[in-house]
């Protein structure tokens, strides 16, 4: 009846990971709590859970996001202090904990982080970019959402029933086969990825054909905010790469389950496969992480140095040429596998060309605050602590594209330093940057920046404390993963990166008290023309927070930069000669009900509930059959309700500044004027 | 070199394997990153004096420098900062050409004579040393004489390994039913630490082992003593051996079973043995 489920699968094994069961319990109930104390579970149920509307389902990513955030950090701030004493000891958590830990840490981070991070970004900004009152298909970006929480509900509930992983984020076979690990673990962290990465394909899919069928006329490709073109590429790159993560899962999964042999050692199975599959999505996957950041970067420098962006052809061109490298680079994640010298020099060399339009990228972000007039908001902080940190990491990846010195480097921790060093300015960074700069468009007021300036230098200081030792231990010889050591020499190191943790940890505080002190002090500030930081994208037309259809008339773009260029010619708030009906979806909870079908289809999976599984298929089917054949699913906004909506709303009156000429020299034809020769 | 001299003698890092290679393999490694990393300055220098500077002179609050809001491009830096990254790309792409194909760990170490051929055989947690020419095998010990280069063929006969010895190069994957070649020379004699990079288990944090490398004269002495050593590596004994085992011992094995390590590739083998045999009949 209940398949390998029995009360052993509770975690009475150890007291730290009843611990870790009790903390996820405890928050869970304490939310629930919460909730029912304040009366808000129709609210919620009506207003957030249920709806289509992309800023709602944005935000409901982006709290996903920093809930695992949080899950995230412990699992790295745990692994820190390990580290930091396990010379000749075992440290206080056994081996097969460790292994727990650093596996779900780098799950989390990646798919339970990073994706929600970026896609509430993409949800909340792009459609608003492109001057379009909705994505592309409202409900299916509903069920991304809730199967990618679904995917997340996974990981945390491996941590009270049962055992996560110990094969690490990539679960290379055969170590993750059955033959060498029959238990739950390696099945939480399949269908964990599995779950939500049908979630994010389905993101993908619904972001390219938003961005190419949804434009304002005069959107031309050439005139869409540097976001928006992350936004494409990035939604290019998962529709592309997911499928093969789904493929080699679905492969892992039938060798598991049904004794195939894609990955065995023997019987005809070739683990190689599985690294080429995983990274043939795993690499684009890297660039879905800092694409967008990359994106927010080009926004934010550009509204706060008050300036236009530098160069935003090069810059198109530069994301272009990165998203279609990625594809042709991922062999050099296992260079040391044997292959010959020139298929490893070949994708050396891929690996490497990639920096060239990188490299371009940062360049034209520091000439565009060249002759600005830079703003210090701290997504301003994000920005240029990105901006040095990154060519870091940037040059220790073209020392690990070299295969020669790969095969020095590859498994120790320079290579955790180095993709650290990539991932946490060149994403996590940029989607905080995008959170501050973002927040009043999606709440209506203001973060605050004396606590998003602490933020930033508690985290800053605290990434080169915990990676920059780990740089010098790969030059030592200590590689990943380890649960203890016996090189004196290293720990020195460990405890600095430990100190350095806990400085993140202070970092992650700051974020918090900074929410909380804006939301109580929010009424000082209200941003209430909708245009905080005097913007030139289109996102910062719309009312904060924007009405349901973000535009009551959809916008007509001239040039790039449109709302910048909207000012300029004055029609910022011009009132149309009539507003017209407005259609939107109607919120559903067939989203949800999918969601918590994927979350049970894939417990009863891990967990060997047959029944349960076809159930749950069975339920998604006629749930998807039953809302296709729901042709009510629209509901219209009068002209008279939305005229009543935006005759209430203000609009910028910010001024956008003009080059002004400098003295004795004539604007039109920057000759020296007669007078003063 | 010269800068980062005094910063190797302190904070340990005068041990460190990577930077103090012990053969010419580590040697020519380590010096393709570090020249790798001083043609990179040429670009990350720039940057950051340019992200100082800029953001210092144009501050809002304070800076002198003048504010141009509508400037947007100019060709001649466009063209500078496609150019010089890609001709650096181009210039360390060269080297990463020709280095990659003379560092190639499947090539035999030119110029030099008579490699002594080991075989190794990755295990839970553990490395088996098999040594052909001598008809002797040892457990978490690799010894080999100075100057002379390791030709070592390396299989597993459990999960993916790495096989690593860092003061003397690069590493390459162990993986069951496939052999893998790693050619190593030591230029002076010393104990360097060797172990599996790639995570593998419970045991994994202790799966490392010592390489000695000796004069020819104690080399010959030590496969003497492991010659003089009771116990052999028979089928019994290795079945046993090859159960999980964390932190084993040394072990000496003054005889093997004959094809050992064919024995073991064979084991993962498409087509096992038997059926490939019972087809033919």
């Amino acid at each position: 009846m209940l398949g390998k489920l029995t009360i052993d699968a509770l975690p009475f094994y150890s007291w730290v990971a009843m611990a870790g069961a009790g903390v996820t319990v405890g928050g869970g109930l304490l939310v629930v709590a919460i909730i029912t104390y304040l009366g808000a579970w129709r609210y919620l149920w009506t207003e957030w859970l249920t709806s289509v509307d992309h800023k709602k389902i944005g935000i409901m990513y982006i709290v996903l996001a920093l809930v695992m955030l949080i899950r995230g950090f412990i699992d790295a701030i745990m692994m820190r202090a390990q580290q930091a004493f396990a010379l000749n000891s075992d440290g206080y958590l056994p081996p097969e904990h460790f292994e727990q830990i650093f596996t779900s840490h780098g799950t989390i981070m990646v798919f339970f982080m990073a994706m929600p991070f970026l896609t509430g970004l993409f949800n909340i900004v792009a459609p608003q970019q492109i001057g379009a009152r909705d994505v592309a298909f409202p409900f299916m970006n509903s069920i991304s959402l809730w199967l990618t929480a679904a995917g997340a509900g996974l990981v945390l509930v491996s941590l009270v029933i049962g055992k996560f992983s110990t094969a690490g984020w990539t679960g290379y076979p055969p170590y993750s086969g059955i033959e060498f690990n029959p238990g739950v673990g390696v099945d939480y962290w399949l269908w964990a990825l599995l779950v939500s990465g049908v979630g994010s394909t389905m993101t993908g899919i619904n972001f390219v054909v938003t961005i190419l069928k949804k434009r304002a006329p005069g959107m031309t490709l050439m005139r869409m905010p540097m976001f928006a073109w992350t936004t494409l590429v990035v939604s290019i790159l998962i529709a592309f790469s997911f499928p093969a993560l789904t493929v080699v899962a679905i492969q892992l999964g039938l060798d598991r389950y049904l004794g195939f042999h894609f990955f065995t050692n023997g019987d005809g199975g070739n683990m190689m496969n599985f690294a080429n599959l995983l990274w043939i999505w795993g690499h684009p996957e890297v660039y879905i992480l800092i694409l967008p950041a990359f994106g927010v970067y080009s926004e934010v420098v550009a509204t706060f140095s008050g300036k236009r962006l530098f160069g935003y052809d090069s810059l198109v061109y530069a994301t272009g040429c990165i998203g279609i490298l990625s594809f042709t680079v991922w062999l050099h994640h296992f260079f040391t596998m044997g292959s010959s010298a020139n298929v490893n020099a070949f994708f050396g060399i891929a690996t490497m060309i990639i920096a060239v339009p990188t490299g371009v990228k940062v360049f034209d972000w520091l000439f565009t605050m060249f002759r600005g007039r830079i703003v210090f908001h701290p997504s301003m902080y994000w920005t240029i602590g990105f901006i040095v940190t990154f060519v870091i990491g940037g040059v220790s990846g073209v020392l690990l594209a070299l295969p020669p010195a790969d095969y020095l480097m590859h498994n120790s921790t320079f290579l955790v330093a180095h993709f650290h060093n990539m991932l946490i300015p060149g994403a996590l960074f940029g989607y905080l940057a995008g959170m501050n700069y973002w927040f009043p468009k999606a709440f209506g007021f203001k973060l605050d920046e004396t606590w998003g300036i602490r933020a930033f230098w508690f985290w800053i200081i605290g990434f080169y404390l915990a990676f920059m030792p780990l740089y010098v231990l790969g030059f030592m010889g200590m590689v990943r993963r380890m649960e203890h050591y016996n090189v004196p020499e290293w720990q020195p190191y460990l405890v600095v990166a430990a100190i350095g943790a806990v400085f993140v940890l202070v970092g992650i505080f700051c974020i918090a008290m900074q929410l909380y002190v804006s939301v109580r002090d929010r009424a000082q500030a209200v941003d209430t023309t909708g245009d905080p930081w005097n913007g030139r994208t289109l996102e910062w037309a719309t009312s904060s927070p924007p009405a349901p259809y973000n535009f009551a008339i959809i916008p007509k773009v001239e040039d790039i930069d449109a709302f910048a260029d909207m000012k300029r010619r004055g029609v910022v708030g011009a009132k149309p000669e009539r507003y017209e009906d407005i259609t939107m979806p109607k919120n559903t909870a067939a989203g949800v009900f999918l969601g918590a079908g994927g979350f049970v289809l894939g417990f009863a999976m891990i967990w060997h509930i047959w029944w349960l599984a076809a159930l749950c298929l069975v339920a998604a089917v006629a749930i998807l059959i039953m809302r296709a054949s729901n042709d009510d699913d629209e509901f219209t906004i009068p002209a008279a309700e939305v005229e009543a909506i935006e005759s209430k709303r203000q609009h910028s009156t910010l001024k956008l500044p003009t080059d002004q000429p400098e003295p004795g020299v004539d604007p039109a034809g920057k000759q020296p004027m007669p007078g003063n020769i | 070199m010269l800068l980062t001299a005094p910063l190797l003698s302190g904070c340990g890092l005068g041990t460190a394997p990577i930077l103090n290679p012990k053969g010419p393999i580590a040697l020519a490694e380590r010096d393709l990153l570090f020249t790798a990393f001083y043609l990179m300055l040429i670009v990350v220098i720039p940057v950051f004096v340019l992200a100082f500077v800029f953001v210092w002179r144009y501050r809002a609050n304070g800076g002198k420098g003048q504010y141009k809001p509508d400037w947007s491009y100019s060709a001649g830096i466009d063209a500078l900062i496609w150019l010089v990254p890609a001709l650096l790309v181009a210039a360390i792409g060269y080297l990463l050409w020709t280095e990659t194909h003379k560092l190639d760990p499947y090539k035999a170490i030119a110029g030099t004579e008579n490699p002594i051929e080991v075989e190794v055989v990755a295990q839970d947690w553990k490395w088996l040393f098999i040594y052909p020419e001598y008809g002797i095998a040892t457990v978490n010990e690799l010894a080999f004489p100075q100057e002379r280069p390791l030709s070592l063929r390396i299989t597993s006969d459990t999960v993916m390994n790495s096989f690593m010895i860092p003061a003397l190069g690069g590493q390459i994957y162990a993986m069951a039913g496939m052999t893998s070649r790693l050619h190593l020379i030591a230029d002076e004699t010393g104990q360097f630490t060797g172990r599996n990079t790639m995570f593998s288990g419970d045991g994994f944090a202790d799966q490392h082992f010592q390489a000695h490398s000796m004069t020819n004269e104690d080399f010959n002495a030590w496969v003497q003593k492991v010659r003089q050593s009771q116990t052999a590596l028979d089928e019994v004994a290795y079945a046993t051996l090859a159960q999980p085992s964390v932190a084993h011992d040394v072990e000496y094995y003054s005889t093997y079973e004959a094809n050992l390590f064919e024995t073991i590739l064979a084991k993962y083998a498409a087509r096992p043995a038997h059926s490939a045999a019972g087809m033919e009949q």
